[in-house]
């Protein structure tokens, strides 16, 4: 059975909404959350109306009952990324915990004149807790400076690494930019040396697959809300190893193995890391969107997608005077561009009027507007429920803004 | 005699009441936006810089007899007009007026979702950086 858009939209409730001036919605801004279809929205009633319970500690059916739908997602989440172990799959709030996580634990490990290294293209999510670390150990942040394009220069990552390297962290895909990063050539090479990576997979996760063990990524990490699951839940994969090794994040119930006043020892892996009540609901919920992320298929997504890109960028290049930055064939369905002469928030703005949903401003990766010397831009960012009419209403939308605006 | 605050919002109000539809109430905030008067370049700076999430706002203020004349400036348009209407309103009115003075009129004229907390273009904080002007002129006069 070939790629049915159509039938898939039938999915997704919201996409049915009339906004207002009675337009239809077009959501296009899928980088910032994707859509939730009906099957991920039943998961969750069912959950609270069947088998709502805490986890993990319960003799009753209906702890019992929603622990194992609890570590079923987690086996899930496993097998997608092709995890070795299921302890190594951390469950958190979100990419921007489980990056918190890694750096707060290396910030109590790093010596003074150790040496990280991020991208120019990075989340500030991949950016700040870092900063951080290094305020607090003493180590030292080198960065990898991006190219026109909106690539990364691995010719200057490569001069950067050393033996003081102890960990590199660059995202899979840029979230505001959509390029894919060769993550292989920079995993190999920090191995070389030493370091440790940890990859960002937030917006490479709607698009692609990652497969963590032929990577030997050490540290991986996204966020169910970007594969159509609930926001307020993601997850951390770390090689045994290195979440062994690494001090516990926070405190709490849940993980720790014996707690006294003279002193407490942790649980074992994964619930050193997850202490408290975790979001339950969320991480079902989340296995499930990664069930129905792959019964569409991730090759037929990418297909499909990449056509939505092809004419997308084949329309706003036809308008005069719109720049895309980060124009190039290693990428996403995501385009980030303006109008010469206009705000991108003015854009923004005249598109929302027409029920045209993008994001406008600098994306939380500052550097890369300064790179530019832009205040923002606008970015439409598509994903497999999204149709051609669509791609086509935006063009229209954005020649009806610079028509208005300039 | 000058209009109040309660005057020029209504005859805001009125005038954008004659748009049928939300183009022409955003052409018209364009053209605002446009006519907005130039704010004096050395008052363009981090003093004065209201920062959004996306675009800035600059807002100067300054007391001529008993009233408080502002002027201000954005790099968005679409903000630019929302900061003439703002101009329209507060200046040449006495601190005390402006400090009370309610601003739903913003949301009457269709242009609320600028309004909305999302900290994207400032305006937000530019209101209330304008009734802050406020109270520290009343403080001053009444001193």
């Amino acid at each position: 059975m070939g790629f049915d858009v159509t039938a898939i939209r039938k999915d997704f409730p919201i996409l049915g909404r009339t906004l207002k001036n009675g337009k239809p919605l077009v959501y296009l801004d899928n980088a910032a959350t994707s859509q939730t279809p009906q099957p991920v929205i039943d998961v969750i009633v069912d959950y609270y109306s069947r088998y709502n319970a805490n986890i993990h500690r319960g003799v009753h059916q209906l702890s019992q009952e929603a622990t194992d739908a609890y570590e079923q997602a987690r086996q899930k989440i496993q097998k997608h990324l092709n995890i070795a172990h299921a302890h190594e799959v951390i469950f958190t709030a979100g990419t921007t915990h489980s990056i918190n996580i890694v750096a707060a634990g290396f910030g109590q490990i790093l010596q003074p004149g150790d040496e990280l290294i991020v991208s120019a293209l990075e989340h500030h999510a991949n950016i700040v807790p870092w900063q951080m670390a290094c305020e607090r150990s003493g180590a030292v942040l080198r960065v990898i400076p991006m190219t026109p394009q909106g690539t990364l220069d691995l010719d200057a990552y490569e001069a950067l690494l050393n033996d003081r390297t102890r960990l590199v962290f660059v995202n899979h895909v840029s979230n505001a930019l959509g390029s894919i990063n060769d993550i292989e050539r920079i995993i190999h090479q920090a191995h070389a040396v030493g370091a440790a990576v940890l990859i960002d997979g937030a917006q490479a996760a709607p698009h692609l697959v990652a497969d963590v063990q032929a990577l030997d990524v050490d540290f991986y990490t996204l966020s169910a809300h970007k594969i159509c699951g609930p926001t307020g839940v993601g997850m951390l994969y770390g090689k045994e190893k290195w979440l062994n090794l690494l001090p516990p994040y926070q405190g709490g119930g849940e993980m720790i193995a014996t707690v006294s006043f003279e002193k407490t020892t942790y649980a074992d892996l994964p619930h050193k890391f997850e202490a408290g009540t975790p979001n339950i609901c969320g991480g079902i919920a989340f296995g499930a969107a990664v069930d129905y992320m792959n019964s569409i298929g991730f090759d037929q997504i990418a297909a499909y997608e990449h056509q939505l890109l092809l004419r997308a960028t084949e329309g706003l290049k036809s308008i005069e005077g719109l720049t895309i930055y980060g124009d190039h064939d290693h990428k996403t369905a995501v385009i980030s561009f303006n109008l010469a002469g206009v705000h991108p928030y003015d854009v923004g703005s005249i598109l929302d009027q027409l029920g045209i949903a993008v994001r406008t401003g600098h994306h939380c990766a500052q550097p890369i507007m300064t790179y530019y010397n832009i205040p923002g831009t606008v970015r439409a960012s598509f994903s497999f429920y999204n149709t051609f009419e669509e791609v086509d209403a935006l063009v229209a939308g954005v020649k009806k803004a610079q028509q208005m605006l300039c | 005699m000058s209009q109040n605050i309660a005057q020029l919002q209504e005859e805001i109000v009125e005038e954008f009441a004659f748009f049928e539809d939300w183009m022409q109430r955003y052409e018209h905030m364009i053209a605002l936006g446009r006519s907005l008067p130039e704010i004096d370049p050395q008052h363009k700076d981090d003093d004065h810089l209201i920062k959004g999430c996306q675009s800035k706002v600059w807002v100067h203020a300054a007391l001529e007899d008993d009233k408080l004349v502002f002027t201000a400036d954005s790099d968005a348009i679409i903000t630019r007009g929302i900061i003439a209407l703002l101009v329209r309103v507060f200046s040449y009115q006495k601190p005390a007026d402006i400090i009370d003075a309610p601003t739903d009129f913003i949301d009457e004229i269709g242009l609320k979702e600028h309004l909305s907390p999302t900290r994207a273009n400032g305006l937000v904080s530019m209101i209330k950086q304008i009734k802050l002007y406020a109270i520290a002129y009343q403080t001053q006069i009444k001193s």
